[in-house]
């Protein structure tokens, strides 16, 4: 925002509440009401406000408050937005982003803990972008909103309390750039959002039985970087995909696929998926702890994969 | 303005000819025939450099925002000239933001929020232009016309809210889907400033969106413009509206736009009839050399499709 005066944000209490999750801390008091704005609880206006905006030559960073919210919006983000340099023949660009978390974890029942980013796949023009820690939340976002496309920029709720290091100086993370997190020679966890710190716990965890983990953070997944995913499969010839989604459909499903696609004669041993369990998301805390992906459920995959 | 107006009927009476006779265009099409007066009025109090969000019914917003009609007609044709290469259509021709007529949507009602931030960003920026978003009776009962509009008002956007009541959302009469007694209402709900105009009389529509524009410029108002007016035709180009009453038709045929603007320049004898018919031919010559320009094009090639997904800078 200091680097760019174009740079404006707009969503449901994210100025003077300074953010239903103090993401947007101390902006309004920075940059004023017009840069910071607080809008009603309007999320298709909210998004089409971002897509108009940024038609008008601004680089909107809308806040959906949670991803739950997504779909009253989704006619301006998967209709409107990703397709208008398209349809319009290249005359037209989009820059926003939009911003969201998911609360998988947080005791938020059903209707405000979703994590849905297997649905924007289905939406060329769009791209997808999810930070596992502070440092690449930084780099991802400053990437995110100078990108001249539309951007959805899905955090983890759980993760707002991680502690990691980020420097003050600028940088930036090239979006559809996986990083590999650790290296392994036996089986690669691909992980996507939150799943990349349970995948990492599960490779500390997996090493003491004498199993090698390579841990993958896809960090977006349009554009999704196959190409480090593959690398790592061919060298591992196994592959587990942990995301914190329904495991129908999910973000694994796509990922599997594209695997097979491309390193099938490579693999050893199926592609398993570690996902939430086809049911909406339980409100009872010990049922949600069973229901979500965790460290041991992928310990648990590997070894079984890996016959230990 | 009787240029342009004669412009949009020609130009839909041969999109329609096209379709039906000659089995020359296929796919969806909404013809603006009967609400010239709406498009050519309003676009007249723009300036030329203002925007406008329109709609899937956008070929007559198109070519009164001075979309070349040989991009359009080349568009309808699915051709690389056209002004979004073919790959918008029909719905999407009045997309070509060199004349400020920056976008079309085919969702009812999502232009609304759209317009919203547009005219949020031109306040922003201190502009001295202003939106325009066109949209129907149909558009007044979704969800994204009412967050859209009440942005608009709460925040003061300098944005246009045209209207077009042209009495049908597809089959549908307005009285048998707007609760209110009148879309205006709506408007004036939302505390904005609201005119209800007579939508098949040019000078009308141009007076109005005249004060509208004003407002808009100078003190950053809203203002919601109901025009009332007529679809001659269907919903699309397939539709023969066999749903409405003949007596209705008629009694909205007498009252044609086209038929009573030329009345009132030929009793106001601000043109003669020998004018009224050099600016015909005139209208009628662009039509058949855009048909000409359209036939003439090549579709695009499609190994090139995939790079107008992403904006590369």
């Amino acid at each position: 925002m200091l680097r760019d005066p174009n740079v404006i944000l707009l969503g449901e209490e994210i100025g003077v509440f300074n953010g239903v999750y103090k993401v947007t801390r101390g902006l309004l008091d920075e940059f004023g009401p017009e840069r910071v704005r607080d809008t009603p609880i309007s999320e298709a206006a909210i998004a089409g406000a971002a897509v108009g905006l940024a038609l008008a030559g601004l680089k909107p960073v809308a806040e959906i408050m949670y991803m739950d919210f997504l779909p009253i919006c989704m006619d301006q983000l998967a209709t409107q937005a990703a397709k208008m340099r398209f349809m319009s023949g290249g005359q037209l660009k989009v820059p926003m982003v939009l911003r969201t978390q998911y609360s998988l974890g947080r005791q938020h029942g059903s209707q405000h803990s979703q994590f849905t980013p297997a649905w924007f796949l289905q939406v060329p023009g769009i791209k997808i972008v999810l930070p596992s820690n502070p440092y690449d939340a930084k780099g991802l976002l400053k990437s995110s909103i100078r990108d001249p496309n539309p951007v959805l920029f899905i955090e983890s709720g759980l993760l707002y309390r991680t502690k990691g290091p980020v420097p003050e100086e600028e940088y930036t993370i090239p979006l559809g750039q996986a990083e590999v997190k650790r290296k392994g020679e036996d089986i690669t966890i691909v992980g996507i959002s939150r799943q990349v710190g349970e995948a990492l716990s599960a490779a500390i965890k997996l090493e003491q039985s004498g199993i090698s983990a390579e841990v993958i953070d896809v960090r977006t997944l349009q554009p999704l970087d196959l190409k480090t995913i593959v690398e790592s499969v061919k060298r591992t010839s196994r592959l587990v995909i942990a995301s914190d989604d329904v495991k129908t459909g999910g973000v694994g499903a796509e990922i599997s696929a594209s695997v097979s696609e491309n390193a099938f004669g490579y693999l050893d041993a199926p592609i398993a998926r570690i996902a939430c369990p086809d049911t909406p998301i339980p409100f009872s805390p010990p049922l949600e702890q069973s229901y979500m992906p965790n460290a041991d459920k992928i310990v648990e995959t590997v070894k079984a994969i890996m016959g230990k | 303005m009787l240029q342009s107006m004669l412009l949009l009927r020609r130009f839909e009476e041969k999109v329609e000819e096209l379709f039906m006779v000659k089995g020359a265009l296929i796919g969806p099409s909404h013809l603006y025939l009967g609400q010239e007066a709406v498009a050519v009025g309003a676009m007249s109090a723009l300036a030329p450099d203002d925007l406008t969000v329109t709609t899937y019914r956008g070929h007559g917003h198109a070519l009164a925002k001075r979309v070349p009609a040989k991009l359009c007609m080349a568009e309808l044709f699915g051709k690389e000239t056209g002004n979004c290469k073919g790959l918008g259509g029909s719905m999407h021709v009045a997309i070509y933001p060199k004349t400020g007529s920056l976008y079309a949507t085919a969702i009812v009602g999502s232009g609304i929020p759209i317009a919203a931030g547009v005219g949020l960003g031109l306040k922003q920026k201190k502009s001295k232009n202003i939106v325009a978003t066109f949209f129907g009776d149909g558009a007044c009962n979704t969800g994204a016309f009412h967050e859209g509009t009440n942005l608009i008002a709460v925040w003061k956007l300098p944005v246009l809210l045209f209207c077009e009541n042209n009495q049908y959302a597809m089959s549908t009469p307005v009285k048998r889907a707007v609760s209110s007694p009148s879309i205006a209402e709506r408007g004036r709900a939302y505390g904005m400033e609201t005119i209800v105009v007579d939508g098949n009389d040019v000078i009308s529509v141009y007076v109005a969106a005249k004060i509208a524009a004003e407002r808009a410029r100078s003190r950053s108002e809203p203002t919601f413009l109901e025009c009332v007016t007529y679809k001659m035709k269907g919903h699309g180009v397939y539709d023969k509206a066999e749903y409405r009453p003949k007596e209705e038709v008629e009694k909205w045929l007498a009252r044609d736009p086209i038929i009573v603007f030329k009345k009132k320049l030929l009793d106001g004898k601000t043109m003669t009839q020998s004018e009224i018919d050099a600016v015909e031919d005139k209208v009628k010559q662009e039509i058949e050399e855009s048909v000409e320009f359209a036939m003439q094009g090549s579709f695009l090639p499609f190994n090139t499709i995939q790079s107008y997904v992403y904006a590369e800078e």
